[in-house]
């Protein structure tokens, strides 16, 4: 538990990316059998056991402090579990605490009611960090900055294999992954999973840069739209059908209507869409769906899902993925003609006479649900990762509004003493009166000179101080660039935009030139009309 | 409630805390004629008033942040030493919280109050350690009020920065500490662990850091940034706390930004200030410590300021001592 312990502590104090890589892959070629694959389980899918903490909590709180003070110092602390590690009745640690396993074991054996005397004991054995990171493990989510994607990255790094190859054999496996790291350790055969469905690294594209649009022969390209969904890997084998994401998580249980007609024995890429009456809707309605355990009835029929296919990876056990684009869509093609299901249809692929008609059209294209448009070589295999020469994303031109900023906040990391994060606004109407109200954030799109000018305008245009965010004059304007806007009633201003980023600093423009809010609403009706 | 006998001569006046038959006060926040001052930091030790009282190390280090014209008059009283005023003895006990701290110790018509000011009860080499001095009234500081600040044992804490070096040793470290006491014991517990590289401070640290060398304090070699040969990768480099991420800091290599103090035992603060490296090191008495403290003086009524008075007289209440928020002595007057 302590080396656990140390590893989740430094974690949450560590912004930097590659630092946090060496923490982990020190832990997990430190750590024996099976403890590490419980803490690989707990960074990732979650453990294999549900503990239902806050219930426990509550049996054993006022036994052991009082909840006068457990409620102030909550106040203070901001955080149940937090508060719970400190204010626990100080002892002396013993040794090494309870080993990741030995919990697992000894929780899954307990009854309900065994819960909170284990517990208890485990405790009053370990310190203030210890005990933290024990709630925090059974919690089921840690929330130490850590993605399920860079904890695999670091046990691939730490036994020299590339994370694609964990991303395959992920789905096959369960906590404490033994038959991973016996692999890894050379002292195993690869695990073989012919039997049940795995997730297939995804083949990305690059955005399609001037001279290769200059250079690129029409001919050799298939193009496509660019849908506005989520890109989805729907993988059948042996009467079991897991949806993935593009990073590989399992996203199934929120879309229990497409597992129940997605009955089918191959591999397939596709975009996940909300699709009415054969029409895309916006973004915004998709992320409805979106990261929900449960979904009920009601959300299946307002929101009705949809995945539009573009290519087979496998289809019969047979894998495709050396064949040109070409070949694998006639596959895919006849396919879906014989055993396509409900919710389901493919990506046309479009044909032009000419790269300036495909140019017209793409510059053309404001229709719901189409980002822009693809463009994939003929002849390449389907390669995963994001291989340079063979697909490209060619997104439509970006939205742009000047906005007035308004608030900013440090950043972190290498950002950690400059002003990056920025709130700006636009001009609306309160009483009669011009007021600015805020319409999104930006953390991107300028260059680092750029910033250095931002920070420096920021500290010398500071108006008020909340805590690390500053109030700053509203006189300066930023061009804001955004793929999309949608109405919003989570928004104070009634408005959401997408993706949205810095693309240029407006020194020469007075603020009372920006754009209003009502300006950005209709940008709304002229996009989805 | 009765009033206390203890009230009739020492009270809080909107000043500050006021010794009636002795006519001066406590660490005052406005301007007095008279003052005892408990320590040298600001919050403490004000600008303005007309004579002081306090240790003579307190004296000079508020020479040396307030000058010669915001110090009026003063008298420097040594640890220990008594000094009648009309009824009154009046003498100053370590506090053990920097160097020159003192607990006001002052004895009436046979009853015995401390103020102790700031305080800590862990060992620290630039200070006298605390001396407990048993009283009918204690008024107690509870900055760390609450049950959930425990300060872990300093050396491991000077270990975790250790360790940081010897894991991250391209970073320049910078540990944001505050100049008087917490920057010369950090240096003091370094030394004390071996470490004997130069260790580099921030310009507005160095008139209090010659104060203590003058006080023959061995620190080993505390270079000012200002002559830095490069950008002191792998190197310590003591700050302010507001130095930290701030413009100040690019001239170092990738720093990683530390922070020694007792609020660092929170993981919110610690995000809050875009810390990396939290050492939980300070110059107050932990939760523990507070009730032990108030508990050996065998005070039969405490006063608190300073910080979580309610967690503190809620705790102290459980345990039949008899507790009140210092801001709220003599408001039940009011409501009689």
């Amino acid at each position: 538990m302590k080396a656990f312990a140390q590893l989740l502590d430094r974690l949450t104090y560590t912004p930097a990316r590659n630092a946090k890589l060496m923490l982990m892959r020190n832990y997990f070629l430190a750590t024996p059998d099976p403890d590490r694959g419980y803490a690989l389980a707990a960074l990732t899918d979650g453990l294999p056991i549900s503990f239902p903490l806050r219930r426990v909590l509550g049996e054993i709180g006022e036994s052991r402090f009082d909840p006068v003070l457990f409620r102030m110092s909550r106040d203070d602390v901001g955080d149940t579990a937090e508060t719970v590690a400190l204010i626990w009745p100080h002892a002396e640690p013993q040794g090494e605490g309870p080993r990741l396993s030995e919990i697992v074991a000894a929780l899954s054996k307990a009854g309900r009611g065994g819960h909170a005397a284990l517990l208890t004991q485990w405790l009053d054995q370990l310190d203030a960090t210890g005990r933290w990171a024990l709630l925090k493990f059974l919690s089921g989510a840690p929330r130490v900055g850590v993605s399920a994607r860079l904890a695999k990255q670091a046990v691939a790094d730490a036994f020299g294999k590339s994370v694609d190859n964990i991303e395959e054999l992920w789905h096959g496996l369960t906590a404490p992954y033994t038959e991973l790291f016996d692999w890894l350790e050379q002292k195993a055969e690869r695990p073989s999973f012919a039997a049940t469905p795995v997730f297939r690294p995804l083949m990305l594209a690059h955005a399609l840069e001037e001279a290769e649009w200059q250079a690129m022969r029409l001919e050799e390209f298939a193009a496509e739209w660019k849908w506005d969904g989520i890109r989805v890997q729907a993988a059948g084998k042996g009467g079991v059908t897991r949806l993935f994401s593009r990073t590989g998580d399992d996203i199934g249980q929120s879309f229990p209507e497409l597992l129940d007609h997605f009955r089918f024995d191959a591999v397939l890429d596709g975009e996940l869409l909300v699709v009415r009456n054969g029409e895309v809707a916006p973004f915004a309605d998709l992320q409805q769906r979106l990261n929900r355990k449960s979904v009920t009835r009601a959300m299946m029929t307002k929101y009705p899902v949809h995945v539009r296919f573009y290519d087979a990876l496998e289809i019969g056990g047979e894998d495709l993925r050396g064949l040109s684009f070409t070949a694998r869509r006639e596959r895919l093609e006849r396919w879906h003609a014989e055993f396509g299901p409900p919710f389901s249809d493919l990506s046309e692929v479009l044909h032009f006479d000419s790269k300036e008609a495909l140019k017209a059209r793409w510059e053309a294209t404001r229709e719901e649900g189409i980002e822009g448009l693809m463009l994939k070589r003929r002849e390449s295999p389907y390669l995963a990762g994001r291989p340079k020469g063979h697909w490209y994303k060619w997104k439509r031109a970006a939205l742009t509004a000047d906005c007035v900023l308004l608030y900013a906040q440090k950043g972190a990391g290498k950002r950690s003493s400059f002003y990056s994060d920025y709130t700006f606004g636009c001009w609306s109407e309160k009483d009669g009166a011009p007021v600015l109200v805020p319409v999104g954030k930006a953390y991107s799109g300028f260059t680092d000179e750029e910033l250095a000018q931002l920070d420096r305008f920021i500290r010398q245009n500071t108006v008020e101080r909340f805590g690390p965010v500053r109030s700053v004059a509203p006189k300066l304007v930023l061009e804001i660039a955004f793929d999309g806007i949608q109405l919003s009633a989570r928004h104070k201003s009634g408005i959401a935009m997408r993706f949205p980023r810095v693309s240029r600093i407006r020194w020469d423009k007075p603020a009372g030139e920006a754009d209003t809010v009502d300006t950005l609403k209709a940008l709304i009706s002229s996009v989805s009309g | 409630m009765a009033l206390s006998p203890i009230q009739s001569w020492l009270r809080p006046e909107p000043a500050g805390l006021y010794c009636v038959p002795g006519d001066f006060y406590i660490d005052p926040h406005r301007p007095v004629p008279r003052a005892a001052i408990t320590h040298g930091h600001s919050d403490h030790a004000r600008a303005g008033h007309g004579a002081v009282l306090a240790t003579a190390d307190t004296l000079a280090i508020m020479r040396l942040r307030l000058g010669d014209e915001g110090l009026g008059t003063t008298q420097a009283l040594a640890y220990g030493e008594a000094l009648s005023v009309n009824d009154v003895t009046v003498r100053l006990a370590p506090a053990g919280h920097i160097l020159g701290s003192a607990q006001v110790v002052i004895e009436y018509r046979g009853q015995r109050a401390v103020i102790s000011g700031d305080y800590k009860r862990h060992a620290d080499p630039t200070c006298d350690a605390f001396e407990l001095v048993p009283c009918d009234l204690f008024v107690t500081e509870a900055t760390f009020g609450l049950p959930v600040y425990r300060h872990e044992p300093d050396h491991a804490e000077v270990a975790k920065l250790l360790a940081s070096l010897r894991d991250f040793p391209e970073r320049t470290h910078q540990v944001g500490v505050y100049g008087l006491g917490k920057c010369q014991r950090l240096i003091a517990l370094l030394r004390a662990q071996g470490y004997d590289r130069p260790i580099w401070l921030h310009g507005a640290l160095r008139s209090m850091m010659d104060y203590y060398v003058s006080r023959g304090f061995d620190l080993g070699e505390v270079p000012s940034v200002a002559d830095a040969p490069d950008k002191l990768a792998g190197q310590i480099v003591l700050s302010p706390p507001s130095a930290l991420g701030d413009r100040w800091s690019r001239r170092f290599a990738d720093p990683l930004s530390a922070f020694a103090s007792g609020w660092m035992r929170i993981r919110g603060r610690v995000r809050q200030r875009g810390v990396e490296l939290p050492l939980i090191i300070s110059d107050h008495c932990d939760w523990p410590e507070l009730l032990a403290t108030i508990t050996e003086t065998g005070a039969e009524e405490v006063w608190v300021t300073h910080g979580r008075e309610e967690a503190l007289v809620h705790e102290l209440a459980k345990r039949g001592i008899a507790a009140r928020a210092l801001r709220l002595v003599g408001r039940e007057d009011d409501a009689e």
